[in-house]
């Protein structure tokens, strides 16, 4: 007699995952793309334990060259948006590919392979979410903002704050208060 | 970068607008997999299955007969186990009542829906990698908003 069985596979993959990290005793949360965050970094040792763990199962870390370079590329990109005290002249592509020692072309075409986006649009997407942030939680105005964030005017930075999320800066700011008094 | 899908889920009773919506996702080149539902009461109840599979966005058609999807948007936004599914309103109408108060809502996106196809991909496209991005930067959730 035969009996046939259905696998879900990313069930499986995810319960085991899950387990394993459960042995590992690390916090942690599985952000269910194949990637697991951790709270702290992992020690050398927790690290190798991992890796025997999940061994078994053909599972392993990735430790491929190009996501950790297109990692640090972002980490360049935030720390140059949101750190605005350090004022940076050069073009951000010069920026790039100074601090990260490859050429910009090379970068760029890296970026949008592993991110589906390129890099102009990674930093606009980041200025706006700060935009956004210190609109709601540090009550500045958008001309405060625009001059923070190195805008060359208030009309750009709003112009640019409407070709990214469809809506004006002071319809987002109206509608996140109106949920804030609908507790929604 | 990863062999896992974006999970999408669509309900709308206008069968011509789910086979477009379908068609366009195929040619997308972000793994995606879409599931479709009729209308607001079907959806709403393979949600409220226990084992339900929630998917990473919900794309909503406002006027569906039984239940509407602003109906739905509020019963999703009143239950805790969907605190993390992004909601894209799409729908025929472009009245700015209809688009501010699903925001108030809590819907992240809106869209209007296009009246061809090669807009259509363009839109589903750039909603799938902004919610990409949001997923894997670590974005606050609760500022996404986006209309197209």
């Amino acid at each position: 007699m035969k009996v046939f069985i259905k696998f879900n596979f990313n069930a499986v993959c995810a319960k085991v995952l899950q387990e394993k990290l459960d042995v590992l005793g690390v916090k942690h949360t599985i952000s269910g793309f194949g990637e697991v965050d951790f709270t702290k970094e992992l020690t050398i040792e927790k690290r190798e334990k991992l890796i025997e763990l999940l061994a078994p199962y053909d599972i392993e870390i990735v430790e491929d060259h190009k996501s950790i370079l297109v990692q640090k590329i972002k980490d360049t990109i935030i720390d140059m948006v949101y750190n605005t005290d350090t004022e940076i002249t050069i073009k951000s592509s010069t920026y790039l590919s100074q601090k990260l020692g490859h050429s910009y072309g090379y970068l760029a075409n890296l970026f949008s392979e592993v991110t589906y986006t390129s890099i102009e649009n990674f930093i606009i997407l980041q200025k706006i979410e700060y935009t956004k942030h210190l609109i709601l939680n540090e009550n500045l105005s958008l001309t405060e903002i625009a001059f923070k964030l190195n805008y060359s005017s208030v009309a750009h930075l709003s112009t640019q704050f409407k070709n990214t999320t469809g809506i004006t800066p002071s319809a987002f700011q109206r509608i996140i208060a109106k949920r804030k008094e609908l507790n929604i | 970068m990863n062999d896992n899908y974006t999970h999408i889920i669509l309900a709308d009773d206008d069968e011509d607008d789910r086979l477009f919506f379908e068609d366009a996702f195929e040619e997308l080149k972000m793994a995606t997999k879409v599931n479709t539902y009729n209308d607001g009461v079907y959806l709403m109840d393979y949600l409220n299955k226990k084992d339900a599979i929630i998917p990473h966005i919900l794309f909503l058609d406002l006027n569906m007969p039984r239940k509407s999807g602003k109906e739905c948007l509020i019963e999703i936004k009143n239950n805790d186990r969907f605190k993390d599914l992004v909601i894209a309103i799409y729908s025929t109408s472009a009245s700015e009542e209809d688009i501010e108060d699903t925001f108030v809502q809590g819907a992240n996106i809106y869209i209007k829906k296009p009246s061809d196809f090669k807009k259509l991909k363009k839109i589903l496209s750039s909603v799938v990698t902004t919610n990409w991005q949001y997923h894997t930067n670590g974005l606050n959730r609760s500022n996404f908003l986006l209309r197209l």
